[in-house]
């Protein structure tokens, strides 16, 4: 009988921010994540893509605890991520996540959307969380709408506010799920540029995606995904280039045929 | 833009044979100056329009012949319900206003409203309210059997309850939030000690016990805090710290109530009319809500004990009418307390109107919780925030301003269900109101009814205010966020 092959796992030092080791999750019966390996260093950009249904939200929800694994061990920022709720919300602290229908608190206005996490959590006093927020909204180019309600924003100005929300607590991993499936394409762009941006300031991220693009132009690493496990990993350039599995292959002409 | 008509046999052929792909060059256009902006039609814009939307809307069809029968249909359905409506309202007025008696200058009680027949002035047939009785029952209607020279204290007691109410429904004043926040701790304090007159007699033996144990509860919080203790003792650290917060309010209030204010000592008995409904639905709306909230969030929680227990409890209380929870406390409590404990009748029905106002409560708020998207929480998750924090920030303001109807609904509902407290000897206003039309002195055909009058005004005016001040919050809340 053959050995389970293993995803290849890097050495991990004081320079990862993540590190996933022989990871499982279950939805009851249903093996959704198997056997995943995977290690980020600071400051770098990883792209995870694959057909509908792969695991692929799932892997990186497990990330904050929105999702419990099962089996295996997660580590972020060398915080270990278990049932200990001291843990979890350490690690909440530090990683960012924006999620793909923006999840922005609609009874706060976005500059109190901002705010929220930084007075309540880091116990930032509020003239300097007001400071942060407007930096951020500056940022996303976004700093006139701070006394709107999201209501009154477009989408893609919503999902630049949400990304602000993320950063105003200058967490260490950005999270990104399917950030711009929900945005209609003229959109998409904004939203992109300013991940582009957040890329070069350094900021380590894990973006969930199906702009191939903003792969090629981005990211240190794709990784395809699919049926819960990692198919395919490898520079952008090599992966887009010269996919080797056949599901890499399958799923890349389907998706950059048209 | 029309298509030029196809006039030749063959055209037709053609257009036939290749209707999938026709290809008519009439189709290319491009527009060079935008379209006119203008004016709706009349149907839709103004007076007129209104009067479309909302009178004629269903009688102004008379495009076809069964649009025409049923806007003639609906036209006379308007007329006969527009009669009933006008000559009810009338008739109603005419009984209240117009044909009644105000005054009765010779102090001649029930025979001021007496027709000729009867033997008294008024002409035959004459049938309206009887004020005067009113008059000469209005202290008893209002306050029960409160002593005569002590109703200042029930008066003072509803101008403060209604300035710090006032006060914090205004928008414009300042410090609305401290207001509040003594609207619901002092203010009931403040209002037991004027209107039973204090004094209780709780010894300071007591009072210093809970003051020492709240201060040993509030250390072992500080120092859970502090981090002197870890892991799940560092929990119950923390819960022992709230506790201690609670406990120490708790001894303050039996301080104020032992203090004794030289006012005279007012049983709960004598309290009756108005100022019953008043306490019993005030304390009830107020205590129901956040213990509905509590018991809400634990219904829903995760841990398995709270979710029984907050079952269990919901279930209990949604499961016996409002009606055997007062009996059961005012004759089965006094065979489960140790002898000579004598629990006031009113505090019993009080507390069993406000643990059954907070089942209903409870399933109304968790309506709301459930209405909530899943990824608010996850939102509130992924930034970091605690359980507490989520709930306290960003799901219970959504969740409570969805069921603002249903929660007002419960309010209404509690205050009129007060009336049940008669059954149990409470005089409330129904029940004051019913108790004189027993008077022989004011008897008349027309007793009842005007006792019975003056009780659904005074119903109305309380449940319909409530009403348009949750419609007023509602356009408010929905305002600042734009739906």
């Amino acid at each position: 009988m053959a050995q389970p092959q293993h995803s290849p796992a890097p050495a991990v030092d004081q320079n990862t921010v993540v590190s996933m080791r022989n990871v499982n999750k279950w939805f009851g019966q249903f093996h959704v994540l198997r056997d995943i390996n995977l290690t980020v260093a600071k400051g770098e950009r990883i792209v995870v893509c694959g057909p509908s249904g792969s695991g692929k939200s799932t892997l990186i929800r497990c990330l904050n605890r929105l999702e419990k694994h099962q089996d295996g061990d997660i580590s972020v920022h060398g915080i270990e991520l278990n049932n200990d709720v001291k843990n979890i919300d350490e690690i909440r602290r530090e990683v960012g996540m924006v999620f793909q229908h923006f999840n922005l608190f609609p009874h706060l206005s976005i500059l109190e959307n901002c705010m929220l996490a930084p007075i309540w959590v880091r116990k930032t006093p509020r003239a300097e969380a007001e400071e942060i927020a407007m930096h951020f909204l500056t940022r996303v180019k976004i700093p006139e709408q701070a006394r709107k309600y999201p209501g009154q924003l477009s989408g893609g100005q919503q999902q630049r506010v949400a990304i602000a929300r993320a950063l105003c607590m200058q967490p260490q991993l950005m999270l990104f799920d399917e950030p711009t499936s929900a945005l209609d394409p003229e959109m998409i762009k904004e939203v992109l540029d300013t991940m582009v941006e957040l890329a070069d300031d350094g900021m380590t991220m894990i973006c969930v995606t199906h702009e191939m693009g903003f792969a090629r132009k981005v990211a240190n690493r794709v990784i395809f995904m699919d049926e819960g496990q990692i198919v395919e990993q490898n520079e952008p350039e090599a992966f887009f280039n010269n996919p080797q599995s056949d599901r890499t292959k399958l799923f890349l002409s389907q998706i950059l045929g048209h | 833009m029309a298509k030029k008509p196809i006039k030749s046999a063959s055209q037709r052929a053609n257009v036939k044979k290749t209707l999938s792909v026709a290809v008519d060059p009439q189709v290319g256009f491009v527009r060079t100056e935008p379209a006119p902006l203008l004016p709706p039609p009349p149907s839709e814009g103004g007076f007129t329009g209104w009067l479309y939307k909302n009178i004629f809307a269903s009688m102004s069809d008379f495009g076809s012949f069964g649009g025409a029968t049923k806007s003639i249909f609906m036209g006379f359905v308007t007329l006969i319900l527009s009669y009933f409506l006008v000559t009810q309202t009338l008739a109603l007025l005419d009984f209240a206003i117009f044909s009644a008696v105000w005054s009765d200058p010779k102090g001649l009680e029930r025979e001021a409203c007496w027709t000729v027949e009867q033997g008294g002035a008024l002409p035959a047939g004459w049938h309206a309210a009887c004020w005067p009785f009113i008059q000469a029952k209005a202290k008893f209607i209002f306050y029960g059997a409160y002593p005569s020279d002590e109703l200042w204290r029930v008066n003072l007691a509803y101008l403060v309850g209604s300035v710090m109410l006032a006060w914090v429904m205004i928008e414009r004043l300042p410090y609305r939030k401290i207001v509040g926040a003594l609207l619901l701790t002092a203010y009931p304090v403040f209002a037991t000690v004027l209107l039973t007159g204090g004094a209780f007699g709780i010894s300071t033996s007591t009072i210093g016990v809970y003051t020492i144990l709240s201060l040993a509860l509030i250390t072992m919080g500080r120092l859970g805090k502090a981090g002197y203790v870890s892991g799940a003792l560092g929990d119950l650290a923390s819960v022992a710290g709230v506790c201690g917060w609670v406990v120490i309010l708790f001894a303050a209030v039996l301080a104020v109530f032992s203090v004794d204010f030289s006012l005279e000592a007012i049983d709960t008995r004598d309290w009756g009319g108005l100022l019953i409904t008043l306490v019993v639905a005030i304390t009830g709306i107020v205590a129901s809500l956040p213990l509905g909230i509590l018991l809400a969030l634990g219904r829903r929680s995760d841990m398995p004990v709270a979710r029984f227990l907050s079952t269990v409890f919901i279930e209990f209380w949604r499961g016996v009418p409002l009606i055997t929870v007062l009996f059961m406390a005012s004759v089965m409590l006094p065979l489960f307390m140790p002898e000579g404990v004598n629990f006031d009748m009113l505090l019993r029905a009080l507390i069993g109107v406000t643990l059954f106002s907070a089942a209903y409560m409870a399933e109304v708020v968790r309506g709301g919780l459930q209405a909530i998207d899943k990824g608010q929480y996850e939102g509130a998750d992924a930034v970091g925030l605690s359980y507490w924090q989520s709930m306290r920030l960003i799901i219970l303001p959504q969740a409570l301003t969805h069921v603002i109807p249903g929660i007002v609904n419960t309010f209404i509902g509690l205050f009129k269900d007060t009336a049940l407290v008669s059954i149990v000897g409470i005089f409330d206003l129904l029940g004051a109101a019913q108790s004189t039309l027993a008077d022989a002195a004011w008897s008349t055909p027309v007793q009842g009814l005007t006792g019975y009058l003056v009780v659904a005004v005074i119903f109305f005016i309380f449940c319909f205010g409530m009403s348009r001040y949750s419609m007023f919050m509602e356009r408010k809340l929905s305002r600042s966020r734009n739906r």
